[in-house]
């Protein structure tokens, strides 16, 4: 067992080298406390399938305990992000690539997380459909009104307005780039998809501390 | 009552002489108003009653002996009252018919014997006596046309003195007959205006209709209706013009079917018969014979039983023909008027001739009406309820509302024209400010008191058609309100798209209640919410209305609050708010009440110096320039700034004094200048070394900054280290550098103070003469603000006191606008004209210029001026003047009262001016013969007062005005007199030398007079002057050395008077 733990120790050092040189915003220790963490919440996981890492459920608990996130839909939709390569689970490349940009990443890749995160279909537009989707749940909904849609399809058409530059009702990455640009206000206009700054503070506490303290 | 009896009343004929009065109503309730007058004068006024009159009032009476009880001798028909005058007449006498009446208790007493006749007396008793007063009073109180002299008659004869008794009681009484006559008039002329009168053309359409009832048939009224002249005068009226002038408008006969003709005359004061005029020249035809009535119809009806049968059948047919008054003459009729039918022809007939009047007076509010929706309310939807189905159809556009706000204004004078009404006003008034329409149109709009008053009325109003934003803005808040953090940041975004400057939007938002969510947003955890509300708030707090909204629902707070947080952006974004909201009194006080001011100077520290920064060094860079701005705005409270200095921010603006950055300059300098008002600041910019970085700045191309600069260094440049300081720090020649900025009016304000305040240091001003300074500053003596004048003219006044500047200001021609300044009003700028004008009269030659303009007279004349600090420079200026002015003691008589006045500023209590006064005295003393005419205006004894003054300025040129005075007459023992030598002799222990010397000469002259020798020898003063004598001061030596051997003389003179 101490031979494995050794042997594991290796592997997670050596690991943690590669991905801290692919990605940005961690260093190596960094990265090796992402990758202890990673292994951590896997390891509860019953039926162990190596290389398959953290699958949905398990990385909604995530979202939702650790950084506060509420919305159904917009957690599937960070689990999408994260999961490059479309295969249902977060692999533990995908884990740090996706806790790079999360935690710590510039604007502009928070820009393109965030787009691809409200680009539901992934056709490269958010398109008016896809932003009432997201913002139905938005206002409260008072019952003695007519319609009581009309206020999202109206938050949907200032939406529009303020973002579609180029006129063609929908939103394509260029627009929400320069509209985020503008006013960075607008990065999460669609749900909170990154954690606030203190959920980002209380984590890499945990993370980065905790975990080298074990 | 005289006018009354000639005016108001009716007399048959016109022509004065034995008259009757008519029996009219106006007459009768006269007469009603004398009898009252008569029969209760004896009880109310007793002693007026019993005043005999001049000639006894006769009459033909219908009173008989038998009316007459006791107190009366009555001898068969004849009847003598035991009331007799003086003379033993008695005060009535009746010889039937006639009687005679000699005072107003017999008037009383027959009033009261007459009963039921009384009113029938007063009449006879007043047709008899047509002018009563003057009976009563003598004739020269005969009611005059035109002026009443009557009591100024009455006067004359009071100051004549005799019978004071009397007069004084004609005075009483003629007192109450002209009540008694006001009354009358007053009563008749109500009377006479509810009177209707006639006009040509009433009676002209009587006759008409009339006319058309004589048709043939059996509901025929009247045979015939004729005038007696078929002439009509372009006036409408018939009768020959000497009739006219009476009022009477035509003669008519009319043919009734049932009676003779009546021979009818229709005046202006109604219709009556006459005597039969057939044609002209019958005089006695024209007199009337009935009452009077108001109309012809009125009048038929009276006489012509058959006529008024008739006439209300025919009534129907006639009113056939006008429909639009059928309905409410038949109803008339029908209803209550039974009783009175002709008051239904009235009516209509009323209406016919009034109809072009009413129409006038409907039109009046008619069109009112129709002024009344301004456009302007339409398009701002805030019209009251009734314009609502117009507004809605009103489409706006911008060119419509263009066009709607010029009509709106033209509708707006026309309408304040027009009305009249005063609700119609009230109504335009209180709608006027609840506009939110353009900032422009409703200037009076952004005054608090009203704008809080309309308040609650604008919301309740109906919410038809305002602009456009104003309802995106109602529902982005109404998603702010019920969104979650994505909705609301939507809204806040969308939001911020409107032109927030524009204070429709503005309004809107508090309007809508945007203000208490974007408040509230600020107390919630979410950051982005608290952003986005940041910065709507920051941006609309530029409008004064909004700030003080903010600051009612407790938004300061939170803000302060905020300060506290991680993020920079919250930070910098809510400072910047704060800086705009703190721009009155209560918004401050709340700041540094919640601890504002505190948190405020920790966001200064910053390292701002360094070249290159990181993106977070530049977010603290931001934060301590919005902190700097927000402190800049509180600094303007004085406890602010005391607030600030104890929260160590003073050290933290002096690094951030160092910073390359303009932006951040700019709030720093000034907050610096604002506080540079309080001493410690002053210190502190001096100790801290901030001159340097002020002197730095000077040279920056921000004119901004540049004018902060200048005025820190303004106000800091009283104290002489901040002078010296400046100088070596070399700031001196870019403050005249500045100079050149002329048309930046503000920032030549604060140059000009700077150059000013550094002028007070010699050194200064020999460097500003290298600069040519002055050269600059003499021409900036014209056109210029008064604050800037005030500055420039301080320093010139400031320079002139080294000689070269006075040649230069001279030279440069700046004497003759110095002069012309005398003349102004502003304080402070008369303050330093007159110091400058002062300075440059210690020149000869530019005493000649002033002394032509005509300077020195400015200057005494200003003297008069109510502020002690203009009275005093003017004084001190008055001293060279004198000094230096050819014949200036003819000129100084020349000034009419002007030697009265600068005596009796010795009466002020302000010491400046006292000492300043004291030292022209001095100078105009030198001349004898206005020292002669000031002795005359008291100056000696004035002098002597103020003697005992501990102050060492007025000591000093006290003295010196004591000493120029006592080479008059007997002024020496005048003042000796008044206790001035005692106080005197205790001046030469003061550690004023310049005071030791104008003192000892004023004792070596009031020491030639034996009586003030011993009292200084009694005080003490040969051992002071002892010391005096050793002095350096020649002047003081010998003054000291005369005194002393004034004394001295005394003394060997006594002795050898006592041991010969």
């Amino acid at each position: 067992m101490a031979e494995m733990s050794a042997m594991n120790r290796k592997l997670i050092q050596n690991l943690a080298e590669t991905l801290s040189k692919q990605v940005k915003h961690f260093n190596k220790t960094e990265a090796e406390c992402l990758i202890r963490l990673f292994n951590g919440l896997l390891g509860d996981q019953s039926d162990r399938r190596v290389g398959n890492g953290l699958d949905r459920g398990k990385f909604r608990n995530i979202l939702h305990n650790t950084f506060g996130m509420t919305d159904d839909m917009i957690m599937d939709r960070v689990f999408r992000a994260f999961d490059k390569d479309n295969d249902s689970y977060v692999s533990v490349k995908e884990w740090i690539e996706g806790l790079s940009i999360f935690l710590r990443g510039t604007l502009d890749e928070k820009i393109k997380y965030c787009f691809d995160v409200y680009d539901l279909n992934g056709d490269g537009y958010i398109s008016r459909e896809e932003m009432f989707h997201m913002l139905k749940n938005s206002l409260i909904r008072q019952p003695t009104e007519e319609d009581p849609d009309e206020g999202i399809k109206d938050l949907v058409e200032i939406t529009l307005k303020k973002m579609d530059h180029d006129h063609d009702s929908r939103l394509s990455y260029a627009d929400f780039e320069k509209a985020v640009r503008d006013e960075n206000l607008l990065l999460e206009a669609f749900g909170t998809c990154l954690p606030d700054a203190k959920s980002i503070l209380a984590f890499e506490q945990h993370a980065f501390q905790d975990t080298l303290e074990r | 009552m005289g006018v009354a009896l000639t005016r108001a009343a009716q007399w048959t004929t016109a022509s004065s002489g034995t008259g009757k009065l008519e029996i009219t109503p106006v007459n009768e309730s006269l007469l009603k108003e004398i009898l009252e007058f008569v029969e209760q004068f004896s009880s109310r006024h007793p002693q007026e009653a019993k005043h005999v009159f001049k000639e006894p009032l006769q009459w033909t009476t219908s009173l008989e002996a038998s009316d007459f009880k006791t107190e009366y001798d009555i001898s068969g028909p004849t009847v003598k009252s035991q009331e007799t005058d003086r003379d033993g007449h008695p005060m009535l006498q009746l010889t039937p018919p006639s009687i005679s009446v000699h005072s107003f208790s017999q008037l009383s007493k027959i009033v009261q014997l007459a009963t039921d006749k009384r009113l029938k007396e007063v009449r006879a008793c007043l047709e008899a006596n047509r002018d009563p007063v003057a009976k009563m009073l003598g004739p020269s109180f005969a009611t005059v046309e035109g002026e009443d002299s009557s009591v100024l008659r009455l006067l004359e004869k009071v100051k004549e003195g005799d019978q004071a008794k009397e007069t004084e009681i004609k005075v009483k009484l003629i007192i109450l007959l002209q009540q008694l006559d006001t009354q009358l008039l007053s009563n008749s002329l109500k009377q006479i205006s509810q009177e209707v009168r006639l006009s040509p053309a009433a009676v002209k359409n009587d006759v008409e209709l009339l006319k058309s009832f004589c048709s043939e048939g059996e509901n025929r009224v009247l045979t015939s209706v004729q005038y007696t002249s078929d002439y009509e005068f372009t006036n409408g009226c018939r009768t020959p013009p000497w009739r006219q002038v009476h009022g009477e408008i035509c003669y008519l006969v009319i043919n009734p079917c049932d009676t003779q003709p009546l021979h009818i005359t229709c005046s202006t004061a109604g219709v009556f018969l006459n005597g039969g005029i057939r044609q002209e020249g019958e005089e006695n035809a024209y007199d009337r014979t009935s009452d009077v009535y108001k109309d012809l119809v009125t009048l038929l009806k009276s006489k012509s039983p058959h006529f008024a049968e008739n006439i209300n059948k025919q009534d129907f047919a006639v009113q056939e023909e006008p429909p639009t008054q059928k309905v409410q003459h038949v109803e008339l009729v029908d209803a209550e008027e039974q009783g009175q039918p002709q008051r239904s022809y009235e009516h209509q007939e009323k209406n016919v001739h009034e109809k072009a009047r009413q129409q006038l007076v409907q039109n009046k509010p008619g069109g009112k009406k129709k002024l009344e929706p301004s456009l302007k309310w339409k398009n701002l939807g805030l019209a009251s309820p009734y314009d609502e189905a117009d507004d809605k159809k009103s489409k706006k556009n911008a060119v419509s509302e263009k066009f709607a706000e010029t009509q709106e204004k033209m509708q707006k004078k026309a309408d304040f024209s027009v009305s009249s009404l005063p609700g119609r006003q009230s109504s335009n008034k209180t709608k006027t400010p609840g506009g939110v329409g353009g900032a422009d149109d409703f200037s009076e709009s952004s005054s608090e008191s009203e704008e809080d008053e309309e308040q609650p009325e604008r919301r309740t109003e109906s919410n038809t058609d305002l602009p456009s934003e104003y309802w995106q803005i109602q529902k982005l808040v109404k998603y702010l309100k019920g969104g979650n953090q994505t909705a609301t940041v939507i809204a806040l975004c969308s939001m911020r798209d409107f032109n927030l400057a524009q204070e429709t939007c503005q309004l809107a938002i508090r309007d809508v209640g945007g203000l208490e969510v974007l408040i509230n947003l600020l107390d919630t955890e979410e950051i982005k919410c608290k952003i986005g509300s940041l910065k709507i708030l920051k941006e609309i707090s530029r409008n004064s209305q909004i700030r003080r909204a903010i600051a009612d629902l407790g938004g300061l707070q939170t803000m302060v609050k905020i300060l506290d947080s991680p993020d920079k952006d919250l930070k910098y974004l809510a400072a910047e708010t704060i800086a705009n909201v703190a721009k009155f009194r209560r918004a401050r006080r709340t700041v540094r009440q919640h601890g504002g001011i505190k948190r405020l100077v920790e966001l200064l520290d910053c390292v701002p110096d360094s070249a290159a920064l990181t993106e977070e060094q530049e977010k603290d860079v931001e934060v301590a320039r919005c902190g700097a701005l927000a402190l800049w705005s509180c600094s303007k409270s004085t406890r602010n700034k005391e607030a600030i200095r104890k929260a160590g921010g003073i050290p933290l603006l002096a690094r951030l004094l160092k910073s390359p950055h303009e932006n951040m300059l700019i709030p720093v300098v000034g907050t610096l200048q604002e506080c540079a008002s309080e001493r410690s600041y002053r210190i502190a910019i001096q100790t801290e070394g901030m001159i340097e970085d002020l002197v730095k700045n000077l040279n920056c191309d921000n004119h901004e900054l540049q004018m902060h600069c200048a005025s820190a260094i303004f106000k800091c440049a009283e104290d002489k280290r901040t002078r010296d300081l400046v100088r070596q720090c070399e700031g001196l020649q870019p403050l005249v550098t500045l100079l050149s900025q002329a048309d930046n009016k503000q920032l030549l304000a604060a140059t000009t103070g700077a150059i000013w305040k550094c002028s007070i240091s010699m050194e200064n001003v020999a460097k500003f003469q290298d600069y040519k300074a002055l050269e600059t500053l003499v021409g900036l003596l014209t056109d210029q603000p008064e604050e800037v004048l005030v500055n420039v003219v301080g320093a010139l006044g400031e320079g002139a006191q080294k000689p070269a500047n006075r040649a230069t200001i001279r030279k440069c021609g700046g004497i003759q606008p110095l002069v012309n300044l005398l003349t102004g009003t502003n304080q402070a700028l008369l303050v330093n004209v007159t110091k400058a004008v002062g300075a440059c009269a210690t020149e000869l030659e530019n005493m000649t210029i002033i002394d032509r303009l005509d300077g020195v007279r400015l200057l005494w004349s200003l003297l008069k001026n109510p502020n002690p600090d203009v009275q005093a420079s003017a004084a001190w200026a008055i001293c060279p003047c004198i000094e230096n002015a050819k014949d200036s003691g003819e000129m100084v008589r020349s000034f009419v009262g002007g030697l009265e006045l600068i005596v009796n500023l010795l009466k002020s209590t302000n010491k400046e001016v006292l000492a300043s006064v004291c030292a022209a005295i001095a100078k105009i003393a030198k001349d004898e013969e206005n020292l002669a005419v000031i002795t005359d205006h008291g100056v000696v004894p004035m002098l002597a007062k103020l003697t005992n003054t501990t102050d060492d300025k007025l000591r000093r040129h006290l003295a010196e005005a004591i000493a120029r005075c006592c080479m008059w007459g007997s002024n020496r023992v005048l003042f000796g007199e008044a206790g001035a030598v005692a106080p005197l002799v205790r001046y030469l222990k003061s550690k004023d030398s310049s005071v030791h010397q104008a003192t000892a000469q004023a004792l070596f002259q009031l020491s030639k007079d034996p009586n003030n020798c011993i009292t200084m020898h009694d005080n003490g003063v040969v051992k002071l002057l002892l010391g005096m004598m050793g002095s350096t001061d020649e002047v003081l030596q010998e003054a000291a050395a005369g005194c002393v051997a004034n004394i001295r003389r005394l003394a060997l003179a006594n002795e050898k008077a006592r041991y010969g």
